[in-house]
């Protein structure tokens, strides 16, 4: 096989779906132009769903209200359990409930600008609006928002903006719209409008007469492999943060479904944008299995220090006030603590790697409440973060309310995904991807409060409207179970499931997940160079050949196997991995999550290029080396400028 | 700290199960109990024995996906879910005893892992708002009080985990349906529906195989979101009411 370094660069490719003409009118426009089906034929169309989460869930009770049959895919035991479930912070939405000068053009303004200029301005508008009814319809489901006195919703402002546009539930939103959509879903399985399949995981994906047409899955309870026809295939199966083995993920979380679909001519887009949260608790051992993000909600009244001397051994509240380096206040004073998350990540590195790290390891700072017990009272403060207090004390083992917490950046959401039109379409015709395991609205960095926003935005309102139209333009076929492409595809699914369990191996599929995890997170994590990218592009085909020798999977395919559920998604993994590293490595600029050390201004921020890389790396998989196409990016609002947060 | 587990272990829904002897060394109190599974299953898989079979996923409490009865408690000694615990709530030389949620309506799949599935069936009967997207009001256009809204939020945050049906001597589903039911009833949201929401729900509780509440009040003492034994009185006022006003 050749090497991924060889890649190719095709013919570029164009969001042929977006509307022209002022882009406050381009939503209404498209919803307008797009065909509709006929309300009494929708019941004849089958649309295939897979994941439950916030986008998933809300797609699939949303299609289910609109008529159309809905068959629906989670690998946990019930949809309740996607991760989207934990999700702490909030939802931003420009209601402008606050009157301090937020608009919808606002939110679309400050998106653009957190994405750093890496996300398309039709579709980030487009979030904007919608946003607007998200907070309508969850209030409408009976989520419990935060309220204040007067009955009327509370909101708080969030990870790098000046407004106050977000609404939260404690520090449990993603918990509550989780529920609120989930609910509304199992209304729809109830009334037998959904057909709900827990513990199934899909496997590949079945293109037949270059369409999407269904799936092929495995119920994790029993082992069989199953085949699902439909007229259409929308993918809701999260991101893959999990290729880093530690990140805030759920465990379970993976990129099988994405992969799997990339592989059979989705292209992937911008893979090598992934987010570094910079407020999670630093790892205890080797034996750490995942990481806790604590919301950043924390930084709006947490301050982040670490000591001024290298190699400080004293406790935290030994070390006098002026002996404290608020790192965050110094450099970035208009935005202190409350930069975006890259921004804060990466300092947070650089003064670890200036040996001013604390903790364990020297791999963590100091988020203190100190200030903030002092002004507000320690009953407010525990009315905001109590939650959040209790969990970092059960996981430390120290109580905040006494020492500060200690936090690191970790791996956390993955602003890459398959490359969609602005119908939310995927290169192949009939296959959908929504929420995060799309590319499109985050660019290279995700501001805080926003997956949540485009998980439902996705899910409620963009994906329902736009679908009518492929769906009423591509009239219902039948199709033979026994498609010669039917087959292959299970004989494929079959022959490497077999292949795992039959190998006599001697290691098991976590240590080869930690070992990838190790060498993406020193590679392509934080910081990326040129030498490391290609060090890692160079191991990781050793690695997979090494994982398909000598892994060893216990049991058989025909029964409950967590092992082979496990290295099924690891083998995913180690292909992914690469296409990430490629894609680091072409990108020879600094931007939002992705920071090449070669490329950074005098001072030490990220330098971006726009005139080179200024479009979306859109990936086609070949046998070989991948063909990069690419997306030029048009700001014709928000005009591209090196972002400052001094 | 090395420690003996006794793990209850079960190849599948209709096979018989046993409880089997593990012993477990190098575990960190700082490892979380999932972890300290995790190493045993890397041992296991190893040395060519099968692995233990239990839910996780999350594993940051709120997920609901995890749960086990440790030395006789579900989720164990601390009032959190099983991903939450950690092993410096053991001592070295403990003897751990690890079984599944034990529940007539809760079948085993393996092992440590159980079918919660009747808990989405009481909720599919009744558990929702009916709000059919697109057609909702400006938010503010019912203000809420805060006290109606914190008591929702309380409720709402069960995780449907079930530890409350595996701590109660009868198996009962009350506090899991009664979580759902006064955060949906007290809400104006929700007053369109709080007659019917209640009786669907609770006969599809009753339906599902899970026993009668007689106010023992374990569900709540092992309950990680702290939902209270007050939410069952809801629970039974809202039954009452409804009773009444039915036709």
């Amino acid at each position: 096989m050749t090497s991924y370094i060889d890649y190719t660069i095709g013919a570029p490719i164009a969001d042929d779906k977006a509307p022209d003409g002022p882009v406050s009118e381009r939503w209404n426009r498209r919803r307008f132009e797009a065909k509709l089906v006929n309300p009494a034929n929708r019941r004849k169309k089958t649309i295939i769903v897979v994941g439950t989460g916030l986008a998933g869930g809300s797609a699939g009770a949303t299609l289910a209200e609109q008529g159309y049959r809905v068959v629906q895919f989670c690998y946990q035991d019930s949809p309740r359990r996607a991760h989207s479930i934990a999700a702490q912070g909030g939802i931003n939405a420009a209601k402008n409930y606050r009157n301090d000068g937020d608009s919808v053009y606002r939110l679309f303004y400050d998106t653009v600008k957190g994405g750093d200029f890496r996300s398309r301005e039709s579709n980030v508008h487009r979030l904007a609006e919608v946003s607007v009814e998200i907070i309508d319809q969850c209030v409408a489901q009976g989520v419990p928002f935060a309220r204040e006195y007067g009955g009327l919703l509370d909101t708080r402002s969030f990870g790098g903006v000046q407004v106050s546009r977000t609404f939260y539930a404690r520090g449990q939103t993603g918990q509550q719209l989780l529920l609120g959509a989930y609910q509304a879903l199992s209304r729809q399985i109830a009334a037998g409008n959904v057909e709900m399949h827990p513990r199934t995981e899909m496997l590949d994906l079945l293109v037949i007469d270059g369409r999407a047409r269904g799936i092929v899955a495995r119920d994790l309870i029993t082992g069989e492999i199953t085949v699902h026809i439909g007229d259409a295939v929308v993918l809701a199966s999260g991101g893959y943060g999990n290729v880093f083995h530690l990140s805030t993920n759920a465990k379970n979380s993976n990129a099988t479904a994405v992969w799997r679909a990339h592989r059979r001519g989705a292209y992937f887009g911008n893979p090598c944008f992934t987010q570094i949260h910079p407020t999670c608790i630093p790892r205890s051992g080797d034996h750490q299995s995942k990481l806790t993000l604590m919301s950043e909600s924390l930084r709006n009244d947490g301050r982040i220090w670490v000591p001024k001397a290298k190699g400080d051994s004293r406790g935290p509240n030994e070390i006098p006030e002026d002996e404290r380096d608020y790192y965050l206040e110094r450099i970035y004073p208009a935005f202190g603590n409350l930069v975006p998350r890259d921004i804060a990540s990466r300092a947070a590195k650089n003064v670890c790697d200036d040996g001013r790290g604390v903790g364990p390891g020297g791999q963590g700072v100091y988020l203190d409440f100190a200030d903030a017990i002092k002004r507000m009272g320690r009953d407010a403060v525990s009315e905001k973060y109590g939650n959040l207090f209790e969990m970092y004390q059960r996981i430390t083992a120290e109580d905040p309310y006494e020492v500060p917490m200690r936090i690191y950046p970790a791996i956390h959401y993955t602003m890459g995904g398959l490359w969609v039109d602005y119908d939310l379409q995927t290169t192949i015709p009939g296959l959908f991807a929504i929420g995060e395991a799309n590319f499109s609205d985050h660019g290279a960095n995700r501001l805080g409060a926003s997956a949540l926003m485009q998980g439902l935005g996705d899910g409620y309102f963009v994906l329902p409207s736009t679908i009518n139209d492929y769906l009423a333009r591509n009239p219902h076929t039948d199709v033979d179970e026994a498609h010669p492409e039917i087959t292959a595809a299970v004989d494929g699914v079959t022959a490497r499931l077999k292949r795992l369990v039959d190998n006599d191996g001697d290691r098991t599929p976590d240590s080869f997940h930690r070992e990838l995890g190790e060498l993406l997170w020193e590679y392509c994590g934080m910081s990326r160079n040129e030498a490391g990218l290609r060090k890692a592009l160079a191991r990781i085909p050793r690695l997979r050949e090494e994982f398909w020798r000598r892994v060893k999977v216990p049991g058989t395919g025909a029964e409950f196997n967590q092992s082979l559920e496990k290295a099924n998604r690891v083998c995913d993994y180690l292909e992914l991995a690469e296409l990430m590293c490629l894609d680091a490595l072409h990108r020879a600029e600094s931007c939002g999550g992705h920071f090449r050390e070669e490329s950074q201004t005098a001072e030490g921020e990220a330098a971006r290029v726009d005139d080179a890389f200024g479009y979306v790396a859109a990936w086609e998989y070949t046998n070989g080396a991948p063909v990069l196409h690419k997306e030029e990016l048009v700001f014709d609002y928000v005009h591209p400028t090196q972002r400052s947060y001094a | 700290m090395r420690l003996t587990l006794q793990i209850w272990r079960q190849p599948g829904p209709d096979e018989a199960g046993a409880m089997r002897t593990y012993d477990v060394d190098d575990i960190s109190p700082d490892m979380s109990f999932l972890e300290m599974l995790d190493v045993l299953n890397e041992r296991l898989i190893v040395d060519g024995d099968e692995p233990v079979a239990f839910d996780h996923d999350c594993r940051e409490g709120i997920c609901g996906a995890c749960g086990m009865v440790i030395d006789g408690t579900p989720h164990g000694p601390l009032r959190t879910t099983t991903c939450q615990l950690h092993m410096r709530e053991f001592s070295d030389g403990d003897t751990i005893v690890i079984e599944p949620w034990r529940s007539k309506a809760f079948g085993v799949v393996k092992d440590l892992v159980v079918d919660r599935g009747a808990f989405d069936r009481i909720i599919g009967s009744g558990g929702y708002i009916t709000a059919p997207t697109g057609a909702a009001p400006d938010a503010h256009a019912t203000p809420v009080s805060k006290e109606s809204a914190e008591t929702a939020f309380d409720n709402a945050e069960c995780i449907g985990c079930g530890a409350c049906v595996a701590a109660c001597p009868n198996g009962s589903a009350m506090l899991f349906t009664s979580a759902k039911v006064n955060h949906l009833n007290v809400l104006p949201q929700g007053a369109p529906e709080r007659e019917k929401r209640v009786l669907n729900m609770v006969s599809t509780m009753d339906d599902e195989g899970f026993g009668g509440c007689t106010l023992t009040g374990e569900c709540a003492t092992v309950c990680p979101k702290g939902i209270s034994l007050d939410s069952i009185a809801g629970l039974n006022r809202e039954f009452m009411r409804a009773l009444r006003k039915r036709p």
